[in-house]
Order: structure tokens, then C-alpha cells, then sequence
């Protein structure tokens, strides 16, 4: 087996396995959301909620509850 | 940070890139203009000797709309986004700031730089890389000092998530270091050769094959980590801002940043289609450029939902109606390109109008379109005045989608043809048209072309006369307006 024939090889199931990522990926979001411990939607109000002295979406505060998230 | 109730967001460094935006943009879009002119009417190359030639003007156009115009627009709203979105002014962090006019004052010498040294003919020959060694260690070091200015600014942030925006403009920042660092591997000859030739002169570390690959996996992906990336960015910020609607997904919003990112590196190779490089890597460059079609369309159908309930604002707000425009050129681009990146397609279209086409209706109608309605959007908050004139805004609208389709609809009649022409042959197997011939068919085409360039340019006049009124004459407002932006009549 030559080496550009190697490389096809190499990159297609490197792509399988970004793909089976990508899929794995989009179930996490759907079942962390399903099961409630995380809520992704929320996090669209950062743009339109933006003042420096708004109450932050997700705070960074390591006290604040929402840090749990 | 203890309490931020007198503290704002600190806008110098927004507002410096803001300059240069419309600066190069309008220095961009001249040149672009005159060189579309040239290739209707040759006698325009004429004007100027060396200095005016097509081949001397063209790298000209090409890097002050990629590395001046966009480049600054991306610049001056990461450095207003980014503070919003992180809820940290730029004013908490006297490090931030210093690295923030650093890394302005540094990037516009190195612009000037480049300008010059392009008009004079330095030129390391590689597209959209023309930029010669010297000055390639100079846009490492801004690279750097953006990087730090990012990271910098997550460091000190108030909001835990970073939101979808910020993961663009770090995608931006890794992508280009990767890209830029990779393909501008050269050899300074002057040092190489004890003192020989011109210092200013280099050659590329890879040959034949490997170079072209490495240019076009550049290539590429400079439109896509400088022209869409950080334009994605962009539009997920300032349409939910502008019309006050979250983001219509959140979740449809990560799948299409990660889809992009996993797709967007392996398509270079549809520049290369039925060349030297391995058969395998044509076909995948043809096959991820399809499957690009769907993270692209899963950003543009997310910000066209994000107006659900809410179409009323496009005939209300011509801001919206710059947005909305941008999504639906990014959704025909994104389209057209994966079209043109099939092997059977691609035999007519490659080498012909249709590329300079499928590209400017990207930029003109998406990247062009975004970044003004970004610098209006800003306006009125940085600047704290109304935006001067909304007349004048619709007339540049109207004046400059007219432009961008007659630029798009004249290079893909003339790109067609042309391609059809070439590979025409009589009965015996001879070629039916010499080279001449296309030129005198696709001459009419290359007249509409240009008048499309004078007419997006003078849109961009307009542009630039509005803001410069809104910066400087326009009614002051008392707070700054949290959704729609104000403008007078």
C-alpha cells in the first residue's frame, strides 16, 4: 500500500469517527436539555441582554448559584 | 471588580478599528473598481505606468478588502462585542487596554506597510499571501497581541458562557494563526544566498504539488476563518441585538459551529480539481464542500428564524434589512459554491467569471453588507448620537443589492459562456474559438461588471458620509438605546 493511499485510508475514517463526534455531540445537547441540567436557550439572552450591570446569564461569580450550570 | 454601577463599556479600541474599516474599504473598493474597469476597457491600465497595471493593482484589491477592510471590521466589533458579551469593560484592565491601541497602532503601520510594498511590486506570488517575509512577522505579532486581547478579556469576564459569538471570533483567531503561519513558510533568499538579491524577496518552503496544496488548504480557508467565520459572529450578535429577538436556536447555533469547523478544513482541495494532486483528496474536497451546505445553511436558516413574529422590523428598520439581506447572500454563496465544487461542474467553471462571481456575492452581499450594518448598528452606542440619516441608508441599500446582482448575474452569464466556448469542438476535434473570441463575447458582461463595481462603490460613499455625519453632527442622545437603533429621517 502506497503512502497517498494510506493517507485516503487515514482520512476516512478519521472522518467516520468526527462524524460519529458530531452525532454524539448533538444527542448530548438534546438529552442534557431533556434531563434538565442544562438549559442552552437561555444562554441567546447574553446578546440581547447586555448591559455591564445586567444580572449575568451565567454568572462567573464562584458563589452564585448559577455557576453550577 | 467589586461594583460596576459607574462603569461602561470602554469603546477607544472599537472605535479606532472603526476608522480604519471605512478607510480601507473605500481605498479596497476604488481599486477594485478601476481593476474591473481595466479588463473592460485596456486602455485604463495605461494611467499610472507600473503602478496602475491590472497585475499590479489586483493583489492591491484583494489584500486591502481581506486584511484592511474585513480584518478591521472583525477587529472592531470583537472589541465591542466582546466586552458586551463578557460583561467586562475594556477600562477594568489597564493591560487590556494598553495591548488593545498596541495592537491597533502595530496593525495599521503593517497595513501601510503592506500597501506600499504591494504597490511597489514586492510580492511573494501566492494568492491572497502576496504579502512579502517582513512584513508576515509583523502580522504574527498582531495576531498575537488580538489573541491576547481575547483571551485577556474571557480571563476577566463576569458571564460564565462564552457566548456563540465569542466561540466564532476564537475560531477566527486559531484558524488564520494556523493557516497564515502554515502557508507563509519561506525562505528569505537575501540571507540564504550571503547577501545576494533583494532582502525583501523569499521563496515558499514547499514545491510543484505540495505548494499548491498547502495554498489552496490556505486559500480556502482564509475565506472561511476571515470571510465567514467571524461574519457568523457578527450576525448572531448584532440581529438578535438590533431587533431584539434571542437567537431562535441556541442549540442549532453549537451544531452549526462545531459542523462548520469539521467540515470547513477539508474542502481546500476543490480549488485543485483535475489537477496533479491525489484523486482521493479531489474527491473529498468535492464531497465536504457539499456537506458544507449544511452547517452554512444552519447558521443563515437559525438568524432568518431568529426574525419569526417579528418581519414587520425589515420594512421598518433598515438595519434588519442589511442583516436579512447578508443571511440570504451567505445562504446563495454557500449554495453556489458547493455547486461549483462538483468535478463535472467544476470542468466549466473553473478558470472563468463564475469564480470572481460565486465570490463577490459573498462579499459584497454577505461579509460587506454585515460588517456596515455592524459599524451602524455601534454607531449610535459608541459615538452616542443617532444615526444621521435613514433616507440615506435605504438609498445605499437598494443602490448596492442592485450592484451585487448585477456583479453576480453578469459573471455568471460570462463565466458559463466562456467555459462552453473553450471546451467547444468542431466535427474534427478542433477547438471552434480561439481565446479572443470569448473576450469579445464576454466584453459587455465585463462593462456591466464594472458599472456594478461603481455603483456598490458609491454606496460605500454614502456609507462613509453617513457615519462620518453620525460621528460628527448628529443629534446627541441622552442613553444608549438598547434594542433598535435610533436614526433620523
Amino acid at each position: 500500500m502506497g503512502t497517498a493511499e494510506l493517507q485516503g485510508y487515514a482520512s476516512f475514517f478519521m472522518s467516520l469517527f468526527l462524524v460519529v463526534m458530531l452525532y454524539g455531540y448533538i444527542l448530548h445537547l438534546y438529552r442534557s436539555e431533556k434531563k434538565g441540567e442544562k438549559d442552552y436557550e437561555k444562554l441567546g439572552r447574553i446578546a440581547i441582554d447586555d448591559e455591564i450591570d445586567s444580572t449575568p446569564v451565567n454568572s462567573s461569580d464562584p458563589k452564585s448559584k448559577e455557576n453550577k450550570e | 471588580m467589586q461594583s460596576n454601577a459607574s462603569l461602561e463599556y470602554d469603546y477607544s479600541v472599537a472605535k479606532l478599528f472603526t476608522y480604519t474599516t471605512i478607510l480601507f474599504g473605500f481605498l479596497g473598493m476604488l481599486i477594485g473598481t478601476l481593476i474591473a474597469s481595466q479588463l473592460a476597457f485596456p486602455e485604463l491600465n495605461y494611467m499610472f505606468g507600473e503602478y496602475g497595471t491590472f497585475s499590479r493593482l489586483r493583489p492591491l484589491h484583494t489584500n486591502i478588502v481581506i486584511f484592511g477592510f474585513t480584518l478591521s471590521g472583525v477587529f472592531a466589533t470583537f472589541y465591542y462585542v466582546g466586552q458586551r458579551v463578557l460583561k467586562v469593560s475594556m477600562a477594568e484592565s489597564p493591560f487590556l487596554m494598553t495591548i488593545g491601541k498596541i495592537h491597533f497602532w502595530l496593525y495599521f503601520v503593517g497595513a501601510l506597510v503592506g500597501v506600499i510594498t504591494l504597490a511597489m511590486g514586492f510580492s511573494a506570488s501566492k494568492e491572497y499571501a502576496e504579502l512579502e517575509w517582513p512584513i508576515d512577522v509583523v502580522i504574527v505579532i498582531v495576531w498575537v497581541l488580538w489573541g491576547v486581547s481575547i483571551f485577556g478579556l474571557i480571563g476577566i469576564r463576569r458571564e460564565k458562557a462564552l457566548y456563540i459569538s465569542l466561540w466564532y471570533y476564537i475560531a477566527c483567531f486559531l484558524g488564520i494563526a494556523m493557516l497564515y503561519l502554515f502557508n507563509n513558510m519561506e525562505v528569505p533568499t537575501y540571507f540564504v544566498a550571503g547577501g545576494i538579491g533583494s532582502v525583501m524577496h523569499s521563496v515558499s518552503m514547499y514545491s510543484g504539488t505540495n505548494d499548491a496544496l498547502v495554498q489552496w488548504w490556505y486559500g480556502h480557508n482564509a475565506v472561511a476563518f476571515g470571510f465567514t467565520v467571524p461574519i457568523v459572529a457578527m450576525v448572531y450578535y448584532y440581529l438578535p441585538k438590533e431587533s431584539g429577538q434571542a437567537v431562535y436556536s441556541y442549540k442549532l447555533s453549537l451544531l452549526s459551529f462545531w459542523g462548520l469547523m469539521f467540515v470547513y478544513l477539508w474542502a481546500g482541495s476543490h480549488h485543485l480539481l483535475w489537477s496533479t494532486v491525489p484523486d482521493w483528496m479531489q474527491t473529498m474536497g468535492s464531497i465536504f464542500s457539499v456537506v458544507l451546505i449544511l452547517p452554512s445553511w444552519g447558521s443563515a436558516i437559525n438568524m432568518l428564524l431568529t426574525m419569526k413574529g417579528e418581519w414587520n422590523q425589515l420594512t421598518e428598520n433598515p438595519l434588519i434589512k442589511f442583516m436579512v439581506l447578508a443571511s440570504t447572500f451567505y445562504m446563495l454563496s454557500t449554495l453556489e459554491g458547493p455547486i461549483q465544487a462538483i468535478k463535472s461542474v467544476n470542468a466549466i467553471a473553473h478558470f472563468t467569471d463564475w469564480i470572481p462571481g460565486h465570490v463577490h456575492d459573498g462579499t459584497l452581499g454577505w461579509v460587506s453588507f454585515m460588517i456596515m450594518a455592524a459599524l451602524f448598528h455601534m454607531a449610535p452606542r459608541m459615538f452616542k448620537r443617532e444615526i444621521f440619516s435613514k433616507k440615506l441608508m435605504e438609498t445605499q441599500f437598494w443602490l448596492q443589492t442592485t450592484a451585487v446582482v448585477l456583479y453576480f448575474t453578469s459573471m455568471w452569464i460570462a463565466g458559463i459562456t466562456q467555459g462552453m466556448m473553450w471546451r467547444a469542438v468542431d466535427e474534427y476535434g478542433n477547438l471552434m474559438y480561439s481565446f479572443i473570441d470569448t473576450v469579445t463575447v464576454l466584453h459587455p458582461y465585463y462593462a456591466i461588471r464594472a458599472l456594478a463595481g461603481l455603483l456598490y462603490l458609491t454606496g460605500f460613499v454614502m456609507f462613509a458620509y453617513n457615519m462620518y455625519k453620525t460621528i460628527t453632527a448628529s443629534k446627541r442622545l441622552e442613553e444608549e438605546p438598547q434594542f433598535r437603533s435610533p436614526m433620523a429621517a
